[in-house]
């Protein structure tokens, strides 16, 4: 039992607060101190990150993405501490979101639960979860504007009196209603419950001494039965039953309709995954997207920054400075500002030419998110990615491969299942040439024709295909079925864009980063001791009798392993036929990932696959482009 | 008016529909919560080549594939259920 200190509240809010609850563990507790805190629960997409911006002052994003669920995300208002945690549909262990969720709701003070109100079917289950939980919930009813417009009606005030819990009504985009949650957090109660449920509780009760607790092993949550040392429940269906029961009656009272309109949204999402009118849709988005990432930033801005910036500015600047102070020539000399020099190539590398291409993605895929489009995608190409052991979901990491495969490669957290993650980080490894490489490719195939181009592409997308297809058959399991909420379609919001771009940029850089350096570094070293060389001549002879190609070119493999467009880059000046060029760039795209990508993948797929992977692609870019080599020339 | 269960892959576009099953599995959890569950009116928005479908439910859309909506059992939705909501 625990009571807060009064005054420190009172200079805060100014207010009186009473609360009282136990706490069975400590962990991020101790930062609250004394205040009172509130979660801050909701489905996915119902604008809970803008309440949470709202009262916190802070920007955050915890929508369901890679990363950034696992951090704990803070911040205070009036005297609160308040809690985001990721959007999730209920309460319980099926995903590491929902996890981090039910921890935070069971250390919490108070819930303060959004709910989308166009959709308060799919929403109120949780709010009902919640309420079952016996926690102090207050409902913050978002999107009414949307409510209003496609002229819904509901009845808040017998919505509060069925749930037994303050309900506010907002709209978060324009902030309205937001003024009310200081005064509504105060009001925050424990709701109503079927009497049958308090009956079921009883006896779980006497051994958690939680509700909340009690409630989630009655519901089969193993890892909070695991906790009290007990067995798992097996009411989950009987109480998600009731549950779905008693919100379909709560529905059924307080939501009137009124001559329903259907809005140019709800169309354009129909027509987005109708196969006619959304695959031309999706080669719409797809120009689009290469116009503004492949053409304006990877081409031009890239090339600004790349060039007259990092190479012309930044390097020789920096190298004399590293002058004066360490002599020229020398080991260190070498590492820090030599030919892979760790202050020189790689910062130029990550500020001037990845930077810029992250944030352009990450903007591209946050518009394609935030108007309810990437879904409706997902839904699209289930099917044909279900061929490759994938649903549809894995479309996400596949398209930001394009951008860069190690940013695309921390993506895979999102899939559901390690199966999935394994062929999606294999296929990104294998088959996806970067924007940086893609440039450099589509370069050269530009003076090798249009029959190079073809061969080209067709080669690619077979072993996309076949690495698919192939871990598919040979790895266990299956793959886990589409099951998605496609949430409307609407404008984006180009300050929420704008801050989530930023957001993900800099969590990308911030995580990659280091072994950028890592990699550098690496190869640093492989140069002073004379390694390289040695790799080298190794590679020689496949480079001249199985592939054809002069002995230069193996220099090009050496390097691609270091990042994959420097490799296609030492193509540039080689003199190659045509099918020369193809053969090569075939090969390039094949071969090993780039360093800093291939860390990523240790560090997110373990050791082991990234070395099985990692000599794959030896084996199949040599084998590829070597049978190809055999084939044209 | 009675007719044969179908699985929902097989449900033609357009049509109201009234589930008779749900398989077993975490799938069934995840399907509850959002309300799709045995004796649920739904309609089917679209069926894409392969049998992904796409359903209404009130107004939630919900995309199913293939591997989880040949499980789910539907009966075509009598005639005086046609006149509630979906």
């Amino acid at each position: 039992m625990r009571k807060h200190d009064q005054s420190t509240i009172d200079t805060v809010g100014g207010h009186e607060h009473h609360h009282v609850e136990k706490h069975s563990h400590a962990g991020y507790r101790q930062a609250a101190m004394d205040r009172p805190t509130v979660a801050l629960v909701g489905n996915p997409n119902v604008g809970k990150s803008l309440v949470f911006n709202y009262l916190s002052g802070l920007y955050v994003d915890v929508s369901n993405y890679p990363g950034t669920t696992v951090e704990l995300i803070k911040g205070s208002y009036k005297g609160y501490e308040i809690f985001d945690t990721p959007g999730v549909y209920g309460i319980s262990s099926f995903t590491a979101e929902e996890a981090v969720t039910r921890d935070i709701v069971l250390e919490s003070d108070l819930i303060l639960n959004v709910v989308d109100a166009v959709h308060l079917e799919r929403d109120l289950f949780l709010t009902q979860q919640l309420i079952d939980m016996g926690k102090k919930v207050v409902v913050v009813l978002n999107l009414m504007d949307e409510v209003r417009s496609i002229g819904l009606e509901i009845d808040t005030k017998l919505l509060a009196s069925s749930l037994g819990v303050p309900v506010i009504e907002t709209t978060a985009t324009t902030k309205e209603g937001f003024d009310s949650i200081e005064g509504a957090l105060q009001k925050a109660r424990t709701g109503e419950r079927s009497s049958t449920l308090h009956h079921r509780l009883h006896d779980m009760l006497k051994l958690t001494g939680s509700e909340a607790e009690a409630l989630l092993i009655l519901e089969g949550d193993e890892s909070t039965a695991q906790r009290h040392g007990v067995a798992p429940g097996h009411e989950r269906e009987t109480l998600y039953i009731e549950r779905r029961n008693r919100v379909n009656l709560i529905i059924n009272a307080i939501l009137s309709e009124r001559n329903i309109r259907t809005r140019f949204a709800t169309l354009a999402g129909r027509w987005a995954v109708n196969p006619w009118t959304g695959i031309p849709m999706l080669l719409l988005a797809l120009y689009l997207i290469y116009l503004f990432v492949g053409k304006l930033v990877a081409t031009d801005l890239v090339g600004f920054t790349e060039n007259t910036i990092g190479h012309e500015l930044w390097e020789p600047w920096i190298r004399g400075v590293i002058a004066q102070v360490i002599t020229p020539g020398s080991a260190l000399s070498t590492l820090l500002v030599g030919e892979f020099g760790v202050i020189t190539l790689t910062i130029t590398y990550l500020l001037f030419l990845l930077l810029p291409l992250v944030i352009a993605f990450y903007l591209s895929l946050a518009l394609m998110e935030d108007s309810g489009y990437l879904p409706r995608l997902a839904t699209l190409v289930d099917r044909s990615l279900n061929a490759l052991g994938l649903n549809g979901a894995a479309i996400i990491p596949l398209i930001l491969g394009f951008g860069c495969v190690t940013m695309a490669t921390i993506t895979t957290r999102l899939l559901g299942t390690e199966r999935e993650k394994t062929i999606a980080a294999a296929i990104l490894q294998f088959a996806i040439p970067c924007s940086a490489q893609l440039a450099v490719v589509a370069a050269l195939l530009a003076g090798a024709g249009f029959a190079a181009m073809l061969i080209y592409s067709i080669t690619i997308f077979i072993i996309f295909v076949a690495v698919g297809t192939i871990l598919h058959r040979v790895l266990p399991g299956s793959a886990t079925p589409l099951l998605i909420d496609l949430p409307p379609m609407r404008f984006p919001r180009l300050d929420n864009v704008a801050r989530k771009t930023a957001y993900r940029s800099y969590y990308f850089m911030k995580e990659a980063t280091p072994w950028f350096f890592a990699g550098a570094l690496g190869v640093g070293l492989l140069q002073l001791t004379g390694l390289l060389t040695v790799w080298q001549d190794l590679l020689e002879p496949l480079t001249t009798r199985w592939l054809q190609l002069p002995r230069e070119a193996s220099t090009a493999f050496v390097m691609g392993m270091v990042r994959r467009d420097f490799g296609a880059a030492g193509l540039y000046h080689l003199s190659l036929s045509q099918y020369q060029i193809v053969v090569a760039l075939v090969t390039i795209t094949l071969f090993t990932p780039c360093i800093a990508s291939f860390m990523v993948m240790m560090k997110e797929r373990g050791w082991r696959e990234a070395f099985t992977v990692w000599a794959g692609t030896w084996i199949v870019a040599f084998l590829v482009g070597g049978l190809l080599s055999q084939a044209l020339l | 008016m009675i007719t044969n269960p179908v699985a929902l892959s097989k449900a033609a576009k357009g049509s109201r529909l009234v589930i008779v099953e749900v398989p077993e599995g975490r799938a069934r959890a995840q399907l509850l919560r959002l309300g799709v569950t045995k004796g649920e009116l739904i309609r089917c928005l679209e069926r894409l080549p392969g049998g992904t479908v796409v359903i209404l439910k009130h107004r939630q859309e919900i995309a199913i594939g293939v591997g989880l909506a040949a499980h789910i059992l539907v009966v075509h939705a009598g005639a005086e259920q046609q006149g509630r909501r979906s």
